[in-house]
């Protein structure tokens, strides 16, 4: 892979500062009525430390695929700073350059292969564009399969159709990491694949994350996966951050009835222990006007009056570790909170 | 033991067109009523297939051979009518995406209602009077503004639960389910699992679900069919086979699945990758991928060795419990 | 180390994986159907071509006395037309003209309308709207008659009729250019391309071009049997070729006075336009599947 680029502002410097990002769609739900606004992304700030897993989780319609794209500047955002290593991207930082740094893995292995180049070339499209020379390019992405773990002479010269779902994985692996990135964005992907060919890809994720010092943040609506990868979680729902914490004190004591509901709800692997009761009712809302105050009001079992009427922000309830819910803010009404 | 309510008997099914694929190679089960069976496996182990073929809805170039009996018919024998007859009556189904199984263009009250006086001969009255019973029996909320609700009108985990009513509104014997959580959200899905259980105890059908995670079938089936390569390679119920399974391939499917695991480590896997179905095996499918086979294993496709009745493993390996060496 | 890559890869290069091209040929060569439809085309094109080497008579050279005869009369095999003209070598030479009136438009049409529909697909939004909504205003007239009006505008000839065919083509192979460049450009291997810091010019050329001209392509191939048809109905209403060259539609037109004496011979040159157009509609759906190359 290219060199990768040098760290800059130090160990203690956040690989990724992302302040108030926000994105809002207009869809027309009727024919001729006014567009409404899609809240896909409501003002989300947090940071990825250099060399950690940040997981994000959260439903269909929290906005997490849309925040990976954000980040990635596949689409314009609608406001909001995102600063890696320090440097604001598109002033001090320009984008070509992020793109050296900063990748993404996506969940369909097949729709991000195109179906007419051989594995070599898509894995050395990235390094050409750079201004790696034809030969030195296809020299990198033989190196870089022998890292994902696939024969080169076996895999480079095949077509995205002849192989497996696990193997086109490794190759999109092999294809965000030639550029020489230092954090890579995976957007579920593990999430298509056979539960052993997943463990497979889980474990190069984690031997590649060693070996070249990566960052990942790493999307995904299942918790088991997110357990195992993540040092630190951001749970989303509806556009929002609601609680981020490190996994294992998120795990012991989840501070969000959603966060709580979400680990509940896991299917069990003991015949013994079957879940009884489902945590939550009812689908998550949609984006599209989502509920006044606390966004989870409507489902949480915690509720009251004023949930419907606060709109309650990221509160410190342990070390390292904030939840947007009124019963973790002291004083904000809720029978639940400390006074 | 009660008579079967379904029974499958040495079931191939062969695909041939540009390329040739051995979906199911001799596949045989039998289900109790009011049993739930889970069909647990990957992507191209048959499963699907093996349901498609109880609801004989395959492609023209298949070729079946085998039985299938279901409620005392023969499945593969019917003709039109009483296969039409047999299906959504005798048998129905659910399916991974609602979106796609709901008629787009009919309510959902009008979908339910048809099916009903379709198969019972009663009235578009009568049937919507039980589409309505259905969608309260499946918790849909308002349910009588919702019988004129059409598919697109509602959320993921609702139109699941209008084709769970449509699936049971004709009071079927056995009901095929094909991943039906697989596409909802996490929280979701627990609900839909609730559901069906209570239902299933509630009509006392039988089930086949149909999935490839583990959760899932812990969560709602009696006994489990582990399956690989088109076959059936591990039966048994279902805290035999979670809590000792016999087949490496049960073995290391439990092992590598990262339920419950913790950073840092590394996950034990499934070397390789499932074989290609393009011949019909000769030997043990798993073999290749296997540490303990041995030339017998490469040699002959190795037969159902029992356990104890109800309960076997195709590995000659089977009647040894597992080795301590490769318990997580 | 490098040097053995070095050898690695060359060793590998040897063996690399046929082109994607060469995999769908080596598909179509499989296709028994495919293959009696080029091998028909071919046989057309090819004795039209070299039709002055093939010692037949003139085509224009008639007789009085020998007008419409049957087809099996000696010297004659497919009878001779209303002008006593000998039906074979007339059909061969018709071939000429009525191939290249059916192609030529198609093959404008391919360029022009490819170009527009993936520059309206890949820039979307206004550009999209503008390149579109234009090209809609010509599905307001139905093909035939936007080929009639602007044949008769331009006056009869075949340059004109190539000229008014090309602009009937333009819009439907530019609205499939369309659609299929915009479901390839939301892709995610576009995306990918995209974050590695491509330029449009580059995404474009690697991975846009690749995916969209295969059904463009096959798309234009199923419009040229419709541009012969169009091309034979200019020429029967006198608006294509002109007397007394051999040309199909027109020698459908000429032959239809014959139709109650001489039916059988009357119906010979649109038997071949038929032919013609079947074996492309067919050749196309076989190139079809063997482009879908994951079947």
């Amino acid at each position: 892979m290219l060199a990768p680029a040098p760290d800059r502002g130090g160990p203690a410097q956040p690989l990724l500062e992302v302040r108030g990002l926000t994105k809002h769609f207009r869809a027309r739900t009727k024919p001729f009525a006014p567009p409404k606004v899609v809240r896909a992304v409501d003002g989300i700030s947090f940071s990825v430390a250099k060399g950690e897993t940040v997981g994000v989780v959260g439903e269909s319609g929290c906005g997490k695929s849309t925040a990976a794209r954000l980040l990635m500047h596949l689409m314009p955002r609608d406001a909001g700073d995102i600063l890696y290593d320090g440097e604001r991207v598109g002033s001090t930082l320009p984008l070509r350059d992020l793109r050296r740094r900063m990748q993404m893995v996506f969940q369909d292995s097949y729709a991000s292969l195109n179906p007419r180049l051989t594995i070599e070339d898509s894995i050395a499209f990235g390094p050409t564009v750079h201004g790696v020379r034809d030969a030195a390019a296809r020299n990198l992405a033989r190196d870089l399969l022998r890292r994902v773990g696939l024969e080169p002479n076996t895999f480079a010269g095949r077509y995205p159709h002849e192989i497996s779902g696990g193997q086109r994985q490794r190759i999109n692996i092999a294809r965000a990491l030639a550029l020489g990135p230092s954090l890579v964005i995976l957007d579920e992907a593990v999430s298509a694949l056979d539960k052993s060919v997943e463990a497979q890809v889980l474990n190069l994720l984690v031997d590649l994350k060693t070996e070249l010092g990566l960052t990942f943040l790493f999307i995904s609506h299942d918790l088991n996966v997110m357990r195992f990868i993540s040092d630190r979680i951001l749970v989303m729902y509806l556009g929002e951050v609601v609680e981020i914490g490190p996994v294992e004190s998120l795990w012991a004591a989840p501070r969000h009835p959603y966060t709580a509901a979400l680990i509940a709800a896991m299917p069990t692997l003991d015949p013994d222990r079957r879940t009884m009761t489902a945590p939550i009712a009812g689908d998550p809302p949609s984006p599209i006007d989502p509920p006044s105050g606390c966004r989870f009001h409507t489902r949480c079992v915690f509720a009251e009056g004023v949930c419907a009427k606060v709109h309650p922000v990221l509160a410190e309830v342990g070390p390292d570790h904030q939840a947007a819910c009124l019963m973790a803010i002291p004083g904000s009404g809720h029978s639940g909170a400390a006074a | 033991m009660t008579t079967p309510i379904l029974t499958i008997d040495d079931l191939n099914v062969r695909f041939s067109g540009r390329r040739t694929v051995h979906a199911l190679n001799g596949v045989s089960l039998s289900l109790a009523p009011g049993e739930v069976i889970g069909l647990l496996g990957e992507s191209g182990s048959g499963k699907s297939v093996t349901l498609r073929a109880l609801m004989r809805l395959m492609p023209r170039h298949a070729q079946v051979s085998g039985s299938v009996e279901v409620a005392g018919q023969d499945v593969l024998a019917m003709k039109d009518a009483a296969l039409a007859r047999y299906r959504g009556r005798t048998v129905s189904m659910i399916f991974q995406e609602p979106g796609l199984a709901l008629d787009p263009v009919y309510t959902i009250g009008h979908q339910i209602a048809e099916s009903v006086a379709n198969h019972e001969g009663v009235s578009m009255i009568a049937g919507r009077a039980r589409a309505l019973e259905m969608l309260e029996r499946v918790r849909i909320p308002s349910a009588r503004t919702r019988l004129d609700s059409y598919p697109h009108e509602m959320s993921g985990g609702m139109r699941q639960r209008a084709m769970i009513a449509l699936a049971l509104a004709c009071r079927p014997q056995v009901l095929l389910a094909d991943e039906p959580t697989t596409a909802l959200d996490a929280t979701v899905q627990i609900q839909i699992l609730l559901l069906l259980r209570e239902l299933q105890q509630e009509l006392g059908m039988a089930v086949i679900f149909v999935t490839h995670d583990i959760g899932v079938a812990v969560e709602i089936c009696d006994r489990i069919a582990v399956m690989y390569a088109g076959r059936i390679v591990e039966t048994g119920t279902l805290r035999e086979v979670v809590r000792d399974p016999r087949h490496p391939y049960t073995q290391g499917l439990l092992s590598a699945t990262v339920h419950g695991a913790t950073g840092r480590g590394r996950l034990k896997t499934i070397p390789g990758a499932p074989p290609s179905l393009d011949r019909a095996p000769t030997a043990c499918s798993f073999a290749p991928r296997c540490d303990r086979a041995v030339p017998p294993c490469r040699e002959a496709v190795p037969p159902l060795y029992a356990i104890s009745p109800e309960r076997g493993a195709r590995c000659i390996f089977a009647r040894e419990p597992e080795r301590a060496e490769t318990m997580a | 180390m490098t040097a053995g890559i070095e050898t690695l890869g060359a060793i590998a290069r040897a063996e690399k994986a046929p082109g994607y091209w060469r995999t769908v040929g080596g598909r179509l060569l499989r296709d028994p159907l495919s293959m009696i439809c080029a091998l028909v085309l071919l046989a057309i094109l090819l004795s039209a071509l070299f039709a002055p080497w093939l010692g037949l008579s003139d085509p224009y050279q008639g007789s009085m006395i020998r007008r419409l005869k049957p087809i099996g009369t000696p010297g004659y095999p497919l009878g001779t037309d209303e002008l006593g003209r000998d039906m074979v070598a007339r059909l061969i030479y018709g071939g000429r003209l009525s191939l290249l009136i059916g192609i030529l438009p198609v093959v404008n049409a391919f360029v022009i309308g490819a170009c527009l529909g993936i520059l309206a697909g890949y820039a979307g939004g206004a550009t999209n709207s503008a390149i579109m909504r234009t090209i809609d205003v010509f599905y307001a007239f139905p093909s035939v008659l936007l080929a009639i009006a602007i044949s008769g505008a331009l006056g009869a000839g075949i340059l004109n009729a190539v000229v008014s065919l090309t602009v009937v083509f333009v819009p439907p192979i530019a609205r499939v250019a369309e659609s299929v460049t915009t479901s390839v450009r939301s892709l995610d291997f576009v995306d990918a391309a995209r974050a590695s810091g491509a330029g449009a010019l580059r995404i474009m050329r690697v991975h846009v071009l690749g995916n969209v001209v295969g059904p463009i392509f096959v798309y234009a191939t199923s419009l040229i049997s419709v541009s012969m048809i169009l091309a034979a109905g200019l020429s029967f209403l006198g608006l294509g070729t002109r007397p007394p060259e051999p040309e199909w539609g027109l020698m459908l037109n000429t032959l239809r006075n014959a139709i109650y004496a001489q039916p059988w011979v009357a119906a010979l040159p649109g038997a071949m336009i038929f032919a013609v157009s079947v074996c492309f509609n067919l050749f196309s759906d076989g190139l079809r599947s063997a482009m879908d190359i994951r079947r």
